[in-house]
């Protein structure tokens, strides 16, 4: 059985400042899957989800949500950008950061009120962070700010999920925790697409993969193309030796 | 003091200084929130000093000479200077605190220019521009003060129509941008009345201590919560009170000019602030500090006795505090407390592990 197309992307290419970070690329992400993009450092892994999501105007290329160009489908897609990306000494609670997750159902000016209130609380709890609604961003621990920007995109209930890095500086518990939700989702039948680092649990993770380097190197189920072959071409030769060193 | 309540309340000119620095002063500590939580305190500097070709040029070249008009002149270089900084940023490699510099010192240095060619000219009637370099409270009417009340309470209507749109925008754009907000919008609503706040402190704190009036409020409030809604109340407070005792200060004193004083009180309540408060004050960090420093010393010392005793059948046995001599962490002071804390039993000359102590030290070991 073919499955539908949640993303499709189109001879994408984008450049900062005339130096080209991704060239090119085709890419097309079945609905359902719990997709992993790896690719070296400075790959162009975040700017390919900031183009696709539009926060990045690329220099040509097309993307569709479903068939329809991505600003018509915005409620069906959520984003978890890089933890690194905000300022965590924001006076603000953690609550308040999920509660931003309705702020794109409620629409401009409309202020939130118990119904949001409700569904932020839900989703803190999901994360198992029910109890630190108040505290301050900045008290929380690396993992704790990780499950806040979980919670704030599951809030918004979408069907396509994009995380970049969502394992980047967190505990052991929450890994575990962060891939039970998205393993979750992805029976739900959403599509989850994750910026990930660690190649060694890519095969238990994920059951689709995309290797990046500038260029699409290639895309399709671990079983079948998470290999020797592709590692070296999206990595270079001593990708071996790089992972033990822990320098990937 | 008693003299100026007295000043105060029969000098009608005064009471209108103090309304209108009161008021100038909330607004820029509202405002300067916004622009502290940006991250961009460099660009109220850029744009106030950028605003001064703007007065010159509109005195020149229109001969017009009230307040208002010029103060038009004023906004209207202060935008353009952040279009300017806007499109250098976006449109070359240049770092945005580079491209900030650069606007500032143009645009700043072209109307010290203007200044100095107007001061030169024959016809009388250019005197009082100076006062827009350290502002002239004095020179305040009844009318410019509604003015600025009038623009206060516009952006406070603004504030609180598009708070969690700029409180989104100022945490995460990218975000924001996702959820189909018009980020671009926002961003130049936050700008623009950040550039209107500056023009309507030109008057009073001048174009050089602008960006100060604009800062210290915010960064003073910042340091004594850790919500958004109360730091931008508390910055407004702040703001309007070092406009009033700025000005008290000033009318009480002779010759002292009223904007740099408002400015210097500003500054004080953020040096206070930074020292005192209780959340990220200083001198409640160092206190965290010491007290901290000695909780690991006990628990250092704790955990030699520990490791002492840990293989004894009776791990209560008494020791000599001998024992202890060639380790460098114990006190007399530090085994008080630790009896105190019931983690040891002092005899004479000797000292044993309490149950508490042996189990809390053997947590620590476990732990680290
Ligand atoms: N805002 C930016 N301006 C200029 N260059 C950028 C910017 N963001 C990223 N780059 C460059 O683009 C390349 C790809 O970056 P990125 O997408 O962050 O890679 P990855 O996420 O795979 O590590 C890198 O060489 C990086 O230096
Ligand atoms: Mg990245």
């Amino acid at each position: 059985m073919e499955a539908k197309i949640a993303i499709a992307i189109d001879d994408l290419t984008v450049a900062y400042n005339y130096k080209p970070v991704l060239w090119d690329i085709d890419l097309q992400i079945p609905e359902g899957v719990l997709m992993a993009i790896v690719g070296p450092n400075g790959a162009g892994k975040s700017t390919l989800l900031k183009s696709i999501l539009d926060i990045i105007k690329p220099l040509a290329g097309s993307v569709t949500v479903y068939g329809k160009p991505y600003k018509k489908q915005r409620d069906l897609v959520a984003y978890v950008p890089q933890k690194g990306s905000v300022d965590w000494d924001f006076p603000t609670t953690a609550l308040d950061v999920v509660m931003m997750g309705t702020y794109g159902a409620l629409g401009w000016i409309k202020r939130p009120g118990s119904a949001q209130k409700k569904q932020a609380l839900e989703a803190l709890e999901k994360v198992g962070m029910l109890s630190f609604q108040n505290r301050q961003i900045s008290q929380l621990s690396g993992g704790q700010q990780q499950r806040i920007f979980l919670a704030r995109a599951l809030v918004q209930n979408a069907a396509i999920y994009f995380m970049d890095e969502p394992f980047q500086g967190v505990d052991a518990t929450t890994e575990k925790a962060i891939i039970q939700i998205l393993k979750e989702l992805r029976k739900a039948g959403k599509t989850v697409i994750v910026v990930h680092h660690d190649l060694q649990t890519v095969p238990e993770y994920f059951d689709w993969v995309t290797f990046l380097n500038v260029k699409k190197i290639a895309t399709g189920p671990v079983a079948d193309i998470f290999n020797d072959d592709n590692l070296t071409k999206t990595y270079g030769i001593n990708y071996k030796a790089s992972i033990a060193e822990g320098t990937l | 003091m008693k003299e100026y309540i007295d000043l105060l309340v029969s000098d009608y000119t005064l009471q209108i200084i103090t309304l209108g620095t009161a008021v100038l002063g909330a607004l820029c500590g509202m405002l300067g929130s916004f622009a502290v939580l940006r991250k961009q305190s460099l660009l109220g500097d850029a744009i106030s000093h950028a605003s001064l070709p703007g007065i010159a040029i509109v005195f020149l070249v229109l001969g017009v000479k009230n307040n208002n008009g010029l103060l038009l002149g004023a906004l209207c270089s202060g935008l353009v200077s952040a279009v300017f900084i806007k499109g250098i940023i976006s449109k070359t490699h240049l770092k945005s605190d580079t491209a900030l510099g650069i606007v500032l010192s143009t645009f700043f240095g072209f109307g010290m220019l203007l200044l100095t060619y107007i001061q030169k000219l024959p016809n009388a009637n250019q005197s009082g521009l100076e006062k827009y370099l350290f502002g002239q409270a004095a020179t305040l009417l009844a009318s410019d003060v509604w003015l600025m009340s009038a623009i206060a309470g516009v952006s406070l209507l603004v504030v609180l129509l598009f708070w969690k749109e700029f409180k989104m925008v100022l945490f995460d754009a990218d975000y924001t941008k996702t959820l189909g907000f018009h980020v671009k919008f926002i961003d130049t609503l936050i700008t623009s009345f950040i550039v209107i706040a500056i023009v309507m402190g030109l008057q009073t704190v001048g174009v050089v201590l602008m960006s100060a009036m604009l800062l210290a409020p915010a960064a003073a409030a910042r340091q004594w919560t850790n919500s958004l809604a109360k730091m931008v109340f508390l910055a407004g407070m702040f703001g309007a009170v070092s406009g009033v005792l700025g000005t008290a200060v000033s009318a009480s004193a002779n010759n002292l000019s009223t904007g740099p004083v408002i400015v210097l009180i500003a500054t004080l309540f953020v040096v206070v602030s930074f020292v005192f408060s209780p959340i990220r004050g200083l001198l409640f960090k160092q206190i965290k500090l010491w007290k901290n420093r000695n909780d690991l010393k006990l628990m250092k010392t704790l955990l030699f006795m520990y490791n002492l005793v840990k293989d004894h059948e009776n791990v209560s046995h008494p020791h000599k505090i001998q024992l202890l001599n060639n380790f460098q962490g114990y006190t007399k002071k530090s085994l008080k407390r630790l009896q105190a804390e019931d983690l040891i039993l002092l005899n004479k000359s000797d000292w044993s592990l309490t149950k508490k102590g042996f189990h809390t030290a053997k947590n620590l070991y476990t732990h680290q």
